[in-house]
């Protein structure tokens, strides 16, 4: 590159006046069959990608993106799970000696112990050597995190309750009407605090839409109560409101 | 035409030397497939880089309708969900992106582990590269909350259930992730802050320097 004193540039600016050619290098002088990025191997890497995102894409067609109903924080009984790359985490956090007294060593000690060595990785395993077979010690580590983490996250799949995961956050599609004198009754009783806010239910009692039931057998069920999670007596209130109450549980229906 | 505007462009700003800087490097056999099938292991970078532009171009689209706040979140979600043509497919990509991402990063960093790449001189590159996995992560994390539905609420209250069981640094971390006791309004606007511009700010910078540590040192050589 020329340098100092002859130089010309492009007016007052520090743009030099001389141009290059805009030439590839000749990469015959490489070893093997050396090829250029562009734009030999970027048309191969652009197939792999165009494969890549027709697979993507059918996935993304064939599964929908989950959607479940709207946050409550009422909902006390909600299990809750985190997305899947997280469950080893997750999952470590629920054995003896890593949780409760010791949680320390479930949230700190292991996973930082893990991950500080993961990044620390160059500076733990200096030697020369790069094939996994003659430096044992990292790959034997590697391995181990490996299995360790697919066995966590295996058993947090498996003692997940998936049949209640299914139905617990379902979007239950239901309008009525909020002035509706029933719907008024119901939130002042205790009602509200098992079927929720919306009569869908919750972690203690179930839906109330669609129950297919008469005014005059709610009226039985919320006397008498249900076993067994409905105890008698749990509507307190005139028999008026009780029958104006029967009367819009009795009308909802799913959509 | 076009060469007599990129020679007047050429001219005043010398763009030559940076377009060959971006063009020509050698790609070496050992990591070409078209030579050795078993060098598809060195795709897997590439492809978590074009996941990754995905999840950039279908989070800005999403923008465009999401709404940060308790009472509107969830409903605009489900609006673009049900209503918005198209929606479904730029949410499902960004939503399966988001898994894709985290599976490609983690076979890229495989690669590397087991060929032992990470060996002098590319020990920051390795570092960085950690510290890339963290804020994917970290945009997960942070992503998983903002549709507001019960499992966005509740996984984050686990989540930070328990970050508060670190000493020190827990409680400061929960003041600073949930703005406050509770998980709600506040919670919300910030994990929409932190995983729309902090986490991505991030992000660009450590790829940049991820790409340019590989420009400047070449690609490990063959086992």
């Amino acid at each position: 590159m020329h340098r100092g004193k002859g130089m010309k540039f492009v007016g007052d600016s520090r743009v030099p006046a001389e141009r290059k050619p805009n030439i590839p290098k000749d990469y015959s002088e490489f070893p093997g069959k050396t090829e250029a990025f562009w734009p030999n191997f970027l048309l191969k890497e652009w197939m792999v990608g165009a494969v890549f995102l027709i697979g993507y894409l059918v996935l993304t067609i064939v599964h929908e993106s989950p959607l479940e109903k709207k946050a409550d924080p009422t909902d006390a009984g909600y299990i809750p799970l985190p997305d899947w790359y997280f469950l080893f985490l997750y999952q470590l956090l629920k054995y003896k000696y890593a949780a409760g007294d010791y949680v320390l060593i479930g949230t700190v000690i292991i996973p930082g112990l893990a991950f500080g060595a993961l990044m620390l990785a160059p500076f733990l395993d200096t030697g020369l050597e790069r094939r996994p077979s003659k430096r044992p010690i990292a790959t034997g580590l590697m391995l181990l995190g490996l299995i360790s983490v697919t066995y966590l996250t295996w058993e947090s799949v498996v003692t997940h309750d998936w049949e209640k995961a299914k139905t617990q956050g379902k979007i239950v599609d239901v309008s009525f009407d909020q002035n509706d004198p029933g719907y008024q009754i119901y939130q002042k009783q205790s009602c509200v605090g098992c079927h929720g806010n919306t009569l869908t239910g919750g972690a203690s009692g179930p839906s109330l839409i669609g129950t297919g039931l008469k005014p005059e057998e709610i009226m039985k069920i919320a006397k008498e109560g249900k076993p067994p999670g409905m105890p008698p007596n749990a509507f307190k209130g005139s028999d008026e409101e009780l029958k104006q109450l029967a009367e819009f549980i009795s009308k909802l229906e799913k959509k | 035409m076009l060469q007599k505007i990129y020679d007047w462009v050429d001219e005043r700003l010398d763009i030559t030397p940076l377009w060959r800087d971006v063009a020509d490097h050698e790609v070496p056999e050992h990591v070409n497939p078209a030579h050795h099938f078993s060098a598809f292991v060195y795709c897997f970078g590439g492809l978590t880089f074009f996941i990754t532009v995905i999840q950039i171009l279908s989070g800005m689209f999403l923008t465009m309708y999401y709404v940060p706040d308790i009472v509107n979140a969830w409903e605009s979600v489900y609006y673009l969900q049900n209503e918005v043509a198209f929606g479904v497919i730029v949410r499902g990509m960004h939503h399966w992106g988001a898994s894709l991402v985290i599976v490609m990063m983690f076979l890229h960093t495989l690669r590397v582990f087991f060929q032992g790449a990470y060996k002098k001189p590319r020990e920051l590159n390795w570092v960085v590269g950690v510290l890339i996995f963290f804020v994917m992560l970290g945009l997960g994390f942070t992503g998983y909350l903002l549709p507001w539905d019960m499992k966005a609420l509740f996984a984050t209250k686990v989540g930070i259930e328990i970050a508060m069981t670190i000493p020190v640094v827990g409680p400061i971390a929960k003041t600073f992730l949930a703005g406050g006791e509770i998980i709600g309004a506040q919670t919300l606007t910030r994990f929409f802050a932190i995983h729309v511009f902090f986490l991505p700010a991030a992000l660009l910078g450590l790829m940049g320097a991820h790409f340019l540590m590989i420009r400047k040192q070449g690609i490990s050589g063959p086992l």
